[in-house]
């Protein structure tokens, strides 16, 4: 789960990290209130969307009057911004955040993550803040430091001290830097963040460090004991079908090809997508419906797919293990009635029940293109939304 | 012979009074060898009472101490898994499977570097499998774990995999030819877990009846790169190998500065290229990796 910039400076600053003084606004008038109550001379507007690259994309500007800021206000609220991290469509802005200007000395850039290969938590830091720390990594390698923490004893004096002397925070600073990485820490921790990134960390004319920018994302595994921040979530920032998905314990994701597949296990619905390229055309979606798959399940299925206008024929993928293909057939079938399916579809059974499940198919009166294999069922439904 | 796993093995269940735990021990047990392999359950509120003739335990020590059970597999709900995890090792059992879906990253960060500290002082080690994973089989021996056991043949292939139903679709493709499975391992998806694939191969390729691997990836961390490199100096016996994901959209999954620290490697089609200049046979093709191994034999 994602939150946004605001969002995650008020998180970052309960555990001590300081940040600039801002407010999150929903409207112009907010924001000029805001720009008032803060006070001069400089503000930032900022779009807050759960994105990268707002600035590129012109979603963050700089104003010297209160009279600027209602205008950028108001030609930034409701703008589709985009960035490379949006898609081309771009994302609609609906909050914005007023902050108070900073005296930017030097931008650096830290994160903590969790490292799989060491199963410790990296924290990772850089002297080039405030740029895309992918092309930091791909073009000056060197300048990102890491160190791997151990959980059970927590980043270390001397391992922050070793980030902050390694990307050049001058000694007049290197304590106040120390502690906002401690800090950084700490918050990846105890909120179970995935990811936990300030970038820019700024260093200030007076010498202080201040988290310019935040991006936080969370382990969704852990939210069920974190009611605060599952408080957070902006489900405007979210795609709609995905949360629908959600609601029946589908895990969906939408895709630009023209086939809609339903899998069991998310092995299998990758593998499935990678067979539907293989044979010349495109996934719609990923959609695993799980081990326990239900018929109402398998129906909501089939109708979050066809939303989907791209989408011109279905595969049905199922492995059955504990889930019998029976089942599975029952509710394919239920689901192809009820939703007056009109586009082809392919099923694929294998494992438990297989034989019963491809007679449910057989007799059910539908146009349903049964296949043996992965491959062939790909190629099938490939050759049927082509008309062959 | 077989990884991990075979008849001897005697199997403690946490989580034995839950309905997954419940289910899948009757699966078991009705598989091969499971009423001789499967002697406790565990549930610190009603030790005394048994499942299906199975004796419930207080503890995971106790169920070792009264039944010389020595694997122990974990249905747990995710909240208390990971105490679940750390209780198979203190009492110093030889692995833990965890089955257990949706345990949070930090529970087995935390876990996992216990597990490390404690053989870094002396401390036996327990190996875990898992987490999110289906579990592991030896044909015709036993099964420990939720894959359907009828897939399944006494063979000499191996099979390694994260993902539950890719690994049922290698199995099915190999039975379908006339090849039965040594062991079948799901190592399990989630990013922080025990053995990973190059723990299984090394076993494999230590496995005297096992000829052939199949090793299945997916998009995401380092591991099959890792194994692969090591099969490239170690491995003596041939290796199919197939990477799930070549169509799935970047930072959809994972954030981008996770894939950073793997240095890129972590796409479909990096770690496939590492896997077919390490040796292996790959494949784009999940349906073909039944047909390539039985070519290579």
């Amino acid at each position: 789960m994602k939150i946004h910039e605001y969002q995650a400076k008020e998180l970052l600053r309960k555990f001590g990290v300081t940040t600039p003084r801002g407010i999150a606004c929903f409207s112009v008038d907010e924001a000029v209130k805001a720009a008032e109550e803060l006070g001069g001379p400089v503000w930032v507007v900022k779009a807050q969307i759960h994105a990268g690259g707002r600035g590129k994309g012109g979603g963050v500007k700089l104003a010297r009057s209160v009279d600027e800021v209602k205008a950028l206000s108001d030609e930034i609220l409701g703008m589709q911004l985009k960035t490379h991290q949006t898609g081309p469509e771009g994302q609609k802005v609906r909050r914005l955040l007023i902050e108070e200007g900073a005296d930017i000395q030097k931008e650096y850039y830290v994160a903590a993550l969790t490292d799989r290969a060491t199963q410790k938590v990296a924290m990772m830091a850089s002297s080039e803040g405030g740029m895309d720390i992918e092309e930091v990594a791909a073009k000056t390698p060197e300048k990102i430091i890491k160190v791997f923490v151990d959980p059970l004893v927590g980043l270390t004096d001397a391992q922050a001290t070793e980030l902050a002397n390694g990307i050049g925070v001058p000694a007049a600073s290197l304590d106040k830097a120390v502690d906002t990485l401690k800090k950084l820490y700490t918050c990846y921790m105890e909120t179970d963040a995935s990811l936990a990134e300030i970038n820019p960390l700024i260093l200030e004319g007076n010498g202080n460090i201040k988290a310019l920018d935040a991006k936080f994302n969370f382990d969704s595994n852990a939210l069920y004991r974190h009611d605060d921040i599952v408080a957070l979530r902006d489900l405007a920032e979210e795609d709609a079908d995905e949360i629908e998905a959600s609601k029946y314990d589908l895990a969906y994701i939408s895709l630009d090809g023209n086939i809609g597949c339903l899998v069991n296990g998310a092995g299998l619905a990758m593998a499935t997508m990678d067979t539907i390229k293989l044979y010349g055309a495109e996934p719609a979606n990923f959609l695993d419906v799980g081990g326990g798959a239900t018929t109402e399940k398998v129906t909501e299925a089939f109708k979050i797919m066809l939303k989907n206008p791209k989408v011109k024929g279905i595969l049905v993928n199922i492995f059955g293990g504990i889930m019998r293909c029976d089942t599975i057939a029952t509710g394919v079938v239920a689901a192809a009635k009820e939703v007056h399916l009109t586009v082809p579809l392919v099923v694929r059974m294998k494992g438990t029940n297989e034989d019963l499940g491809k007679k449910i198919l057989a007799e059910s009166g539908l146009p349903i293109i049964a296949a043996d294999t992965m491959a062939e069922a790909a190629e099938k439904i490939v050759a049927a939304v082509a008309g062959k | 012979m077989s990884i991990l796993i075979n008849k001897d093995t005697r199997v403690v269940t946490q989580g034995i009074t839950g309905k997954t735990g419940q289910f899948h021990t009757r699966m078991c047990r009705d598989y091969a060898n499971g009423q001789n392999c499967f002697v406790a359950g565990v549930n610190p509120k009603r030790a005394g009472e048994d499942f299906e003739g199975v004796p419930i335990y207080g503890t995971v020590k106790d169920a070792k101490e009264q039944q010389g059970a020595n694997v122990s597999v974990i249905y747990v709900p995710p909240p208390f898994a990971a105490a679940a995890i750390w209780e198979a090792c203190e009492a110093d059992l030889d692995l833990a499977i965890c089955i257990t879906e949706g345990i949070p990253v930090r529970d087995m960060l935390e876990v996992r570097n216990k597990m490390k500290q404690k053989v870094a002082a002396g401390g036996k080690e327990t190996l875990l499998l898992g987490p999110n994973c289906p579990g592991l089989i030896t044909p015709e021996e036993i099964k420990i774990g939720i894959m359907p056991g009828h897939i399944h043949r006494k063979g000499r292939i191996g099979v390694v995999s994260r993902s539950g139903t890719l690994t049922y679709e290698a199995v099915a493709q190999l039975t379908d030819l006339g090849l039965g499975q040594s062991s079948a391992v799901g190592i399990g998806g989630d990013p922080i877990n025990g053995l990973k694939h190059i723990d299984v191969m090394r076993m494999f390729n230590d496995d005297p009846d096992t000829d052939a691997v199949i090793m299945i990836g997916e998009i995401g961390g380092p591991d099959e790169a890792e194994a692969a490199r090591w099969c490239k100096e170690h491995m003596k016996k041939p290796v199919v190998g197939f990477i799930a994901g070549v169509t799935a959209p970047a930072g959809k999954r994972m954030g981008h500065a996770g894939a950073l620290i793997s240095g890129g490697e972590d796409t479909a089609d990096a770690k496939l290229a590492i896997m077919e200049e390490c040796g292996f046979t790959v494949t784009r093709n999940p349906s073909e990796m039944g047909k390539l191994l039985k070519a290579m034999l």
